[in-house]
């Protein structure tokens, strides 16, 4: 198994080193990815939201922006920090996510039905973003110490308790989403740590034996567990109907706006998107703002920048000083491609409506100041890699 | 990089590379492929069509008077396709608006049932004359109630009121199976058809067509450019009635005097135009604008316990006529030769034939009588004579003559709903007990007696119908056509309320002048015989009506007659030719039990000729002392004086 991979001792040297490369020796392909997703994100809600709010065309432009300007500045500094240190703190990092995510539950206002922001005094804050780096660095920390303490079905047992006892609490709330997006962080640590396939091979039949039990028998027995918009979704893609006022109606809308872009958009003709006709435009549809403005063109263009995103997150995975860095990156990696996936295929039409947002253009501070957090992990690891095998060939010279 | 490791990386990476491949090729078939297709369901989203009503004409009476017009109201509607499937958030909503409308939540789920079940598809009107408040409100918070809407609707509006409900009848929402019939073509579901009356005869020229507007909506349906493209509704043409509002005023004043049902009528005996046509009792049209009929409304209008306002009795009325028959008995005497004008038969007071002995009506004796004193003193015992010698001589002259002088046939009036009525024939009758003889009907070969079945045709028959008794039904149409036949020479008119189609402007587009359904040669000795004989009646001294037109200023002739009805008190009929020798107008009119024909019919008809008469002074000052239409048949030489005196 992979447990002769730990993680080493403080490079005392890294600063030097870290100046030496290129921007603050960043990875410029990540980096490229990220400011270029963010920047076409603001530049598209700034296209669609220009008639939103009356006397202010920049309303949602502006405060993007500046949840941008933070993310970032938070990026920078996650990447001068060796994450390694996180490791020790998984206790305590652990600890936070459950109890912000309970404050929300206890505190949250209700928005839409759905309890997931708490209310600052100048922002609101949704800690179940948040929890997501949280739960890939603590949950990480966790993996590592398998193979010294316990049995390894024990250990996965644990991890895996500990990533579904978020991701129960978040659905609570209810946010199908971030608790798909808990689960999918879990079984990605869990599968860089090199779980055992019978593992996963037990724990699939658990999962299909759990979502028959939630979509089929408890609201057979009268004990549904989803919201009724929820089961709708979930299973309404299944059965495409012609009806604007049915459960398909968000995708009916969204696959017009995204079809009727045709190959180079409809730019300021856009009607779908424009006028209302697709639901949560800024959001959780951002990507049918792109399809109907700049068509497959546009598409093409922002998919090729999260391909290039995925590319380095797994390729930061593969280079990464010890394993705890490769199951931050490997998981983080896991988390945006979950995220676009689900997003975009909603978008499309080939996955249900679950409702999570398109890593940095969804308009929403927790979320791109998450999302670039998790990127900030991701450059330190680079960071500390580059450190690490600078330092070695230094030795070695 | 261990090995599990590197297989773990690889499994993600192809993972994530077919994921891509995936959204690819669909964005590829949505955009590349598709693009065209979805283009043009984004260009339909954003374009609702809006109908956009259309006036109905307006129905003027020959003046130019208004008789029916349209008013604008706000109509709350229902888009029964626009509302929430959801049953749940459907009766949300209905309780949202039911707060806001101030009806209960079931009963618009009951407007919403019955309206559809009727007319599927079309709009559903809730309540009509909302308030103004009512429609900021909804605009402001259209997107919690998709499906409903506030149009500015065109009502029928009847400024008279009741006035001539029976000619112009009313227009309702176009019925399901209405929409099936090629006279509907085009019509669509909620649009307003005629179902009565001229509205109904004259739809096709009231009717107008619908506009439409192309208008760019939101997904709350929420206009938000400007109208696309745009058809203006076309309104109907005006209908303009023969009908002369004073004549039709006066003669519907006349009847509502009486507590019993009646009707009259009042036409150029030359053309056929109806100058006032009218039934009591009477109903509101207006009743017929509300989005739906209560069923008191529907009781009050159709019920036979309120004596059926609805029906027509001057053309869907079916009566013996007494009396007023006489003269037409007289023409088919004098045209088959049995009768003269000269001829003279004596009345002894009763007349004996088959064992039965018939008398005058109130037992009178007159005496030798020819025929125009005859028809002065409307002996019966005359009249049982000629029927009898018309039965025995006649041949079928008597059938033959009422028939073509218009008994028992519709005239073809433009009005619905027209009734054929009865004229009685040997042929008819026998055959009638034949059939109830023949051993395969019901009762086998015995009869009821008193059923009109119970014997075959026999003089008595002929001897009843001479003086318009016995199986005889017709109604005062048909008396009125028969009395204008005689009058004008031999012309069976196409009586008609229609006059004149115009355009919204004025202008004229059709004129409306059906020509007589035939032409019959009487011999104007005998004509001249009949209407003298109906002068003296009238304006004699000793004359049935002299009581009632002895002092009328305008000479003119008029015939009594009472109708004995089973079950129930005399029927009072009354039909009027006026200026004699030359008559211009004739009225027909009958009371319900209203007793002999010179106790109520006789003062219906003098009322009526008085504002018919008046009318034409206040025409003739007003024209300059040109001689206005009705004037191109030239007055008697008495009628000049009689006509600038005091009508009444």
């Amino acid at each position: 198994m992979v447990s002769d991979v730990y993680p080493r001792p403080f490079d005392e040297r890294r600063s030097a080193a870290a100046e030496r490369g290129g921007i603050l020796g960043l990875d410029p392909l990540l980096l490229i990815a990220a400011l270029g997703l963010i920047g076409f994100g603001i530049f598209s809600l700034g296209e669609v939201t220009g008639g939103d709010i009356p006397h202010n065309p920049y309303f949602y432009v502006i405060r993007q922006a500046i949840y941008a300007v933070i993310g970032v500045a938070l990026m920078l500094a996650l990447a001068r920090v060796d994450y390694s240190r996180f490791r020790e703190l998984r206790v305590g990092l652990y600890t936070a996510m459950i109890g912000s995510i309970i404050l929300v539950l206890l505190l949250g206002q209700a928005t839409r039905g759905s309890k997931r922001w708490i209310e600052l005094p100048f922002i609101t804050f949704q800690p179940s973003e948040l929890g997501k780096v949280l739960l890939v660095t603590a949950l990480a920390g966790f993996a590592i110490d398998r193979g010294r303490r316990v049995t390894e079905r024990q250990h996965t047992a644990r991890i895996l308790l500990m990533g579904f006892v978020p991701a129960v609490i978040v659905f609570m709330q209810p946010d199908l989403g971030t608790a798909v997006t808990y689960v999918v962080i879990t079984l990605a640590i869990l599968f860089v740590a090199g779980a055992r396939w019978t593992h996963f091979a037990l724990l699939g039949v658990l999962l299909t034996a759990a979502v028959s039990a939630v979509l089929v028998i408890a609201p057979a027995i009268g004990h549904p567990v989803l919201k009724g918009y929820q089961q709708q979704r979930l299973t309404s893609f299944l059965n495409p109907s012609s009806d604007p006022r049915d459960a398909t109606y968000q995708i009916d809308q969204s696959l017009i706006a995204i079809g009727s872009g045709a190959k180079t958009g409809r730019g300021a003709d856009s009607t779908q998107t424009e006028n209302g006709f697709v639901p949560d435009r800024t959001t959780d549809f951002i990507f049918s703002v792109v399809g109907e403005r700049f068509g497959f063109v546009g598409a093409a263009f922002v998919l090729s920048l999260y391909a290039l995103l995925i590319w380095r997150a797994l390729r930061i995975m593969t280079l990464s000083k010890n394993l705890y860095g490769s199951l931050i990156a490997g998981a983080i990696a896991a988390m945006f491609m979950c995220q676009v996936f689900v997003n975009v295929g909603v978008a499309i039409g080939i996955m249900p409506v679950t409702g999570i947002p398109l890593p940095l253009m969804s308009f929403g501070g927790s979320s791109v100041v998450v999302t670039l957090m998790a990127i900030g992990l991701l450059q330190s690891i680079y960071v500390q890699a580059r450190l690490t095998s600078k330092s070695r060939a230094d030795l070695l010279r | 990089m261990p090995a599990q490791f590197a297989l773990r990386v690889a499994i993600l990476s192809g993972f994530a590379l077919v994921m891509f491949s995936i959204i690819f090729f669909r964005l590829w078939y949505l955009q590349v492929l598709s693009g065209e297709k979805y283009l043009k369901q984004a260009r339909n989203n954003q374009v609702r069509e809006i109908t956009v009503q259309a006036p109905r004409g307006e129905i003027l009476d020959r003046s130019g008077h208004v008789l029916v017009n349209n008013r604008t109201a706000l109509a709350l509607q229902l888009q029964p396709t626009d509302l929430p499937h959801s049953k749940k958030k459907r009766q949300q909503e209905f309780a949202r608006l039911g707060q806001v409308v101030g009806m209960p939540p079931d009963e618009i789920h009951k407007q919403l049932r019955q309206q559809t079940r009727e007319l599927p598809a079309s709009p559903v009107t809730l309540k009509r004359d909302v308030n103004h408040d009512l429609v900021y409100y909804l605009q402001e918070n259209q997107a919690q109630y998709p499906g409903v809407s506030v149009q500015n609707v065109y009502v029928r509006h009847y400024p008279d009121g009741t006035l001539g409900a029976q000619i112009l009848g009313y227009a309702r929402e176009v019925t399901g199976p209405q929409l099936k019939e090629p006279r509907y073509q085009g019509v669509q579901p909620g649009d307003q058809v005629g179902q009565a009356g001229v509205e109904n005869t004259y739809d096709h020229v009231l009717r107008g067509v619908n506009g439409m507007s192309r208008v760019q909506v939101d997904a709350a349906g929420q206009p938000t450019g400007g109208v696309l493209s745009q058809t203006q509704p076309k309104a109907g043409d005006n209908l303009v009635l023969s009908i002369d509002n004073r004549v039709q005023s006066a003669g519907e004043a006349a009847l509502h005097a009486f507590s019993t049902p009646g009707a009259f009528v009042a036409m150029n005996v030359r053309d056929g135009e109806i100058l006032g046509l009218g039934s009591s009792p009477t109903y509101d049209p207006s009743v017929f604008t509300k989005p739906r009929l209560s069923q008191s409304v529907v009781d009050q209008v159709f019920s036979n316990t309120t004596g059926s306002p609805y029906t027509d009795r001057a053309t869907q009325g079916l009566y013996p006529t007494g009396s007023t028959f006489k003269p037409i008995t007289a023409v088919a005497a004098l045209e088959s030769g049995v009768l003269t004008p000269t001829t003279t038969i004596v009345d002894g007071g009763s007349f004996t034939e088959g064992g039965i002995t018939l008398h005058n009506a109130g037992g009178g004796t007159y005496g030798s009588l020819q025929l125009p004193q005859a028809l002065q003193v409307s002996s019966d015992v005359f009249f049982y004579n000629v029927g009898a010698n018309l039965y025995f001589h006649g041949g079928d002259a008597q059938q033959k003559w009422a028939s073509d002088l218009g008994i028992g046939h519709p005239t073809g009036i433009d009005l619905p709903g027209e009734v054929a009525g009865l004229l009685p024939t040997p042929q008819w009758r026998n055959q009638l007990y034949k059939d109830a003889t023949s051993p395969d009907s019901p009762g086998g070969t015995s009869v009821v007696t008193g059923d009109p079945t119970d014997r075959p045709w026999s003089e008595g028959d002929n001897v009843n119908l001479a003086v318009g008794q016995g199986d005889l039904q017709t109604n005062p149409l048909q008396m009125a056509v028969a009395y204008a036949a005689i009058a004008n020479g031999g012309d069976v008119v196409r009586p008609h309320v229609g006059m004149a189609v115009e355009d919204t402007s004025g202008r004229a587009v059709q004129e409306i002048a059906p020509a007589p359904q035939r032409h019959l040669e009487i011999s104007p000795q005998g004509r001249q015989a009949i209407l003298q004989g109906i002068h003296m009646a009238a304006q004699s001294p000793g004359g049935t009506s002299y009581a009632v037109f002895g002092n009328f200023p305008i000479p003119m002739a008029g015939k009594t007659g009472t109708a004995q009805r089973v079950g129930q008190q005399d029927q009072s009929w009354y039909v009027a030719l006026a200026p004699y020798p030359n008559p211009q107008i004739v009225i027909a009119d009958t009371i319900e039990q209203g007793g002999f024909g010179v106790e109520s019919a006789a003062p219906v008809a003098r009322q009526i000729l008085a504002a018919y008469f008046n009318v034409h002074k206040q025409e003739a000052k007003a024209a300059g002392g040109k001689v206005p239409k009705q004037g191109s048949i030239q007055a008697g030489p008495a009628a000049p004086s009689g006509a600038a005196g005091n009508p009444y």
